[in-house]
């Protein structure tokens, strides 16, 4: 297991990229880097991490990185992965190099799910990872299938009769890991050991693995830099993002927190949240609640665990 | 699927030279002394097997799909050592072939039609990113209505993406044309991406007598692709950053620069492979311009009507000429102009509509050359053959002998016609 002690110091990830203070996008890319076991490529798709990292002429990346569109880094990715195996199996390049598709929640959950699909599907030796900051960020914090129930958003506000964004988060993980794959995993930045230790297990998977881990955005959540660690791990102790693995088809749960947080403290970090705890919303924050539980439970059942 | 050589006399169906003649199978067609018989679509499929593809990725669409079903077996058989990845939609389709590209990796890949819409933006991506990819489109209408015929609508649509466009005539154009575009497109001072366009059907699902080359020359005509830039470890470098406005317009202005010295790689591209087999290639064909009063231009299949109606009326004595366009993009302005100035009356072929715009894009393209160079030249444009709508002889003979009717007169009854269409 990895440890601060045991953790590399090779930083890949350069600092002096213009990502904000308290950026959990970029806290989550420089620990994935540290899972790194030799060469790496990035694959890219647009949106925060990748607009702030290499505005022409500079870059923060000291890997080979390469970005795309939007919506296509699982099929950019498939193609390099293609590119050095058939290179390779014919003698024209040597050395394996891991290669990671990197996308926000919206080039994941969203317009970019369909290429991941297919990636999986085709069995490529890839890495994606989906750094989930719960909304687009990048175009002024808009709604997508990754904003959590009741979250306000530019395209989702707390309105007079509509209390924020409706419908729950999509279930990602569930989602790829019927797909058959050998591995996949849910990680919080606010546990960078646990979050290191399953890239290196999806880095060190034959095929196609899925981490996605959550990085909160003060931006965008309204909250204080200082506290985006903190809320990461808020998160998983609310049962608001349960961190889980699911090895070919088998779930087991990372970090099972006892008793869960009560979901107001969260909240009242968060300025997207706040219009839930007045008490016009009561009926609202309680159906949330209970969602919320719904599926922690959901989690730990197909975990083969009982609720505290 | 067999390739056994086979003993065979099926008289009537196959050119047949007597006893002892084989029939031998080459690359899934069926060959005899006097050539092969492919589709268009089997001979772009051999001629990206004998290019020694890294790796291709494509989505199947009529009427493209004979390429990648031919592909497949050649992976399935062992044949080639390309890595193909069936993906899930043309737009992964071109993604595939940029990360592949980027990779270091020779890439093709084919589309039509809607698929062509589809990969829209990464059409751009790919030449933006300047990477050398060859794909074949099989030119078909764009729904809606829904329509798998052959027209030009689909690669007009995607005109200024940057890519290098060739347009074949028939099937061994198609050949010859693709394995030029991996020498073309690879060539140091162009990176960028090419279409090899074939009228959908028309080329891509008829039967047609063709040679082949042996593997040995195009081996030796086409060495393995040697990448100025690639994405690998050794050198790291991030590709695809943002460009702010004080950067983007030198890249576009690059580009464009990029385009342009495409010319006289395919030229050269074009003489070298003339000089291996007799089929000599450039911008254009010209077929009696020397002293034509009137000429018709065209892309694709319909050249070769053209050019039969032309033989037609010269032996009458009129003095008719015609060009077949090869090169699309980077258009042949100056060489084009060269050979039109004289004229009187030209009648220009689009079989695609630019909708409310004063003409189609290839009218558009030489009206423009012609009027910046105070040019006499009467410009007559022809809309026609749209969803696969059939352009007989007869229909050429109309153009020429409306086009001499103005170059005698004088007068121009329309400049923009649509060919044979109930109105």
């Amino acid at each position: 297991m990895v440890i601060l002690k045991n953790l590399s110091t090779e930083e890949l990830y350069a600092p002096g990229h213009r990502l904000c203070a308290g950026c959990g996008p970029s806290i989550s890319i420089r620990m994935a880097l540290k899972a790194a076991r030799g060469p790496i490529a990035v694959v890219n798709a647009t949106g925060c991490v990748e607009v702030s990292t290499t505005i022409f002429p500079y870059t923060a990346w000291r890997i080979p990185w390469v970005h795309a569109l939007f919506e296509n880094q699982a099929a950019v990715a498939s193609g390099l992965e293609a590119a050095y195996q058939s290179l390779e199996e014919q003698g024209k390049r040597k050395g394996k190099v891991d290669v990671i598709a990197v996308g926000g929640d919206g080039g994941t959950f969203d317009i970019g799910i369909q290429a991941i699909s297919g990636m999986l599907e085709r069995g490529h030796d890839i890495v994606y990872l989906c750094y989930d900051n719960e909304a687009y960020m990048n175009t002024g914090i808009q709604r997508s299938g990754a904003t959590p129930r009741g979250a306000a958003t530019t395209t989702s506000p707390a309105g007079k009769v509509i209390p924020g964004k409706r419908g729950m988060k999509k279930d990602f993980i569930g989602i790829c890991a019927a797909h058959g794959i050998s591995y996949a995993a849910t990680a919080s930045i606010g546990f960078f050991s646990d979050y290191i230790d399953k890239m290196k297990k999806a880095i060190e998977v034959d095929g196609p693995a899925v981490v996605h881990v959550i990085a909160p955005c003060p931006l965008g959540w309204r909250s204080n830099p200082t506290e985006t660690v903190k809320l990461a791990k808020m998160a998983v102790q609310t049962g608001m993002f349960p961190i889980y693995e699911v090895k070919d088809g088998i779930y087991k749960m990372s970090l099972k927190p006892g008793k869960l947080l009560p979901i107001e403290k969260y909240f009242e970090l968060q300025r997207r949240f706040r219009h839930l705890l007045k008490p016009e919303n009561k009926n609202e924050l309680e159906e949330i609640k209970r969602e919320i539980e719904n599926n922690y439970r959901r989690i730990l059942k197909l975990a083969g665990e009982q609720a505290a | 699927m067999s390739r056994k050589k086979v003993e065979s006399s099926i008289e009537g169906i196959i050119p047949y030279s007597g006893e002892g003649s084989t029939i031998t199978i080459e690359g899934g067609a069926v060959c005899t002394q006097l050539g092969c018989a492919y589709t268009g679509d089997e001979a772009v499929a051999y001629a990206a097997k004998q290019s020694n593809v890294d790796v291709v990725a494509a989505y199947p669409i009529t009427p493209q799909t004979i390429i990648v079903e031919r592909f497949s077996e050649y992976v399935a058989d062992g044949e080639v050592s390309t890595k193909y990845l069936p993906v899930e939609s043309e737009h992964s389709a071109m993604s595939a072939c940029v990360g592949a590209s980027i990779g270091g990796a020779r890439v093709f890949t084919s589309t039509a039609s809607q698929g062509l819409a589809l990969m829209h933006e990464v059409l751009y991506l790919a030449s933006g990113l300047r990477c050398p990819i060859v794909m074949a489109v099989v030119n078909r209408a764009l729904s809606a209505p829904i329509n798998i015929h052959g027209d030009h609508s689909d690669m007009m649509g995607s005109r200024d993406c940057g890519w290098i466009q060739l347009y074949a005539e028939n099937a061994q154009e198609a050949y010859d044309l693709t394995i030029q575009s991996f020498k073309i497109a690879e060539d140091k001072n162009v990176q960028l991406p090419i279409t090899v366009n074939l009228d959908g059907f028309f080329i891509s699902h008829s039967t047609e007598s063709m040679k082949s080359l042996a593997d040995e020359d195009i081996n030796k005509f086409l060495p393995s692709r040697t990448p100025i830039y690639k994405l690998d470890h050794d050198s790291p470098i991030s590709i695809g950053g943002m460009a702010l406005p004080e950067y983007y317009y030198e890249f576009k202005r690059q580009q464009e620069e990029a385009i342009n010295s495409a010319k006289p790689v395919v030229k050269n591209v074009g003489n070298e492979f003339g000089e291996m087999t007799g089929r000599k290639y450039g911008f254009f064909e010209a077929y009696e311009m020397n002293d034509a009063d009137v000429a018709i231009i065209s892309l694709g299949s319909t050249s070769g009507t053209v050019r039969s109606v032309a033989k037609k009326l010269r032996a009458n004595g009129e003095k008719v000429g015609a060009i077949k366009l090869w090169m699309y993009r980077p258009f042949p302005t100056e060489e084009l102009f060269s050979i039109i100035k004289d004229l009187k009356v030209l009648a220009v072929m689009d079989r695609a509509i630019s909708f409310g715009a004063p003409y189609g894009a290839l009218c558009s393209d030489i009206s423009s050359i012609l009027q910046n160079r105070d040019s006499e030249v009467k410009v007559l444009n022809m809309i026609y053959g749209l969803g696969g709508r059939d352009i007989p002889t007869t229909t050429i003979q109309q153009v020429f002998e409306e086009s001499l009717h103005t170059a005698k007169t004088g007068e121009v009854k329309q400049r923009i016609k649509f060919l044979d269409v109930r109105e």
